[in-house]
């Protein structure tokens, strides 16, 4: 029996048009980035999902660590005058 | 004979066979990244052959279209090259087989993308876009399987020395392309070759896989002369036809 090797799991950002950003869309393995993109491509983009594909090794991710999430994030909902909902919107203005 | 149908008639069995033989990976690649990959190659292979059979059939003007002239010949009215009939394999076959045929593909529809016929020259336009990432992506397997583990680069070294003898064909010339080429409709062989065989050491070469030197080459294909391998493929491929005639899905 061969040791157990895994290619290393990559995470997959895609870009679906001009002027909006790279969306997490999922993640895949693959043996090197160049690879990695290409299965990106075959595995995301199959039905015209994008234009531009990211991936980053998920190693290279540093992520907030949920038990944290009391005061990380708590004490922002009691701040609502940080969201700029006191301005009435022009008309003819859209996606705001 | 009517040379342009013949054409078409083998690029279009070029694409049917090798799409069929890849559409056998379907839910076993190696990966569920790799399955998905390899399918798609597939069915772009398969969109090829569909736009080129329907063609030849209108340029036949006999009635017959694309689903006729995929399910319904016998053997000998094939005339795709050997070496997309060639068994899959293991996985680096399978993948230096479409390496092999994807760089004469290439520069072959980057030819014909200027072809003197403008349906050919469109189907070309489309198809060469396909081609590039098919090619990109059996390469990069290609070079990562040679130049990787002792296994691997043993494996593949062999899948080489076994398909090598059926790349002459790709390049095989008669009357119908002499006179195709006079008229500006298909490529000129000689030329594809030079740039295949450019692409071929330098990926072979990145891969540390020798080219055997074994002189020894089939042909046939062009003519309907097929490897027995070829049978195989169309009862399957033609099973539904057969037993359920003008049947539709």
């Amino acid at each position: 029996m061969m040791a157990k090797t895994e290619w290393p799991l990559w995470e997959v950002f895609i870009r679906s048009k001009q002027g909006l950003n790279h969306k997490h869309v999922g993640s895949l393995r693959a043996a090197d980035a160049e690879m990695a993109v290409e299965n990106a491509r075959d595995v995301y983009t199959r039905r015209s999902e994008g234009i531009s594909i990211w991936v980053v090794e998920s190693n290279d991710i540093h992520a907030s660590h949920p038990s944290d999430a009391d005061s990380l994030f708590e004490p922002a909902h009691s701040k609502v005058y940080r969201h700029p909902t006191f301005y009435d919107v022009p008309d003819g203005i859209e996606h705001m | 004979m009517n040379s342009l149908f013949e054409y078409l008639i083998r690029l279009g069995d070029d694409s049917l066979i090798l799409g069929h033989r890849m559409s056998e990976w379907c839910g076993h690649g190696p990966i569920l990244e790799e399955d998905i990959a390899m399918t798609n190659i597939s069915l772009d292979l398969i969109g090829q052959a569909t736009n080129l059979l329907k063609y030849a059939g209108e340029v036949e003007g006999k009635g017959r279209d694309e689903d006729e002239l995929a399910f319904l010949r016998f053997d000998r009215d094939y005339k795709n090259v050997l070496l997309v009939e060639q068994p899959n394999g293991d996985f680096g076959m399978t993948m230096m087989r479409q390496f092999l045929f994807d760089a004469y593909r290439k520069p072959l529809f980057e030819a014909l993308v200027n072809s003197s016929d403008e349906q050919l020259s469109a189907i070309a336009v489309k198809s060469l876009k396909e081609t590039k990432y098919h090619l990109k992506h059996s390469a990069e397997w290609v070079i990562r399987l040679g130049d990787g583990t002792e296994e691997s680069k043993l494996r593949v070294q062999e899948s080489l020395d076994t398909l090598w003898r059926y790349t002459d064909e790709l390049f095989f010339t008669d009357d119908i392309e002499k006179e195709l080429l006079e008229n500006g409709m298909s490529a000129d062989l000689e030329e594809i070759k030079v740039a295949w065989m450019e692409t071929v050491n330098q990926v072979l070469s990145e891969a540390t896989l020798n080219i055997p030197d074994h002189g020894w080459q089939h042909d046939g294909g062009r003519r309907g002369m097929h490897s027995e391998h070829l049978g195989y493929i169309l009862a399957e491929l033609q099973y539904m036809q057969r037993a359920y005639p003008g049947m539709e899905w």
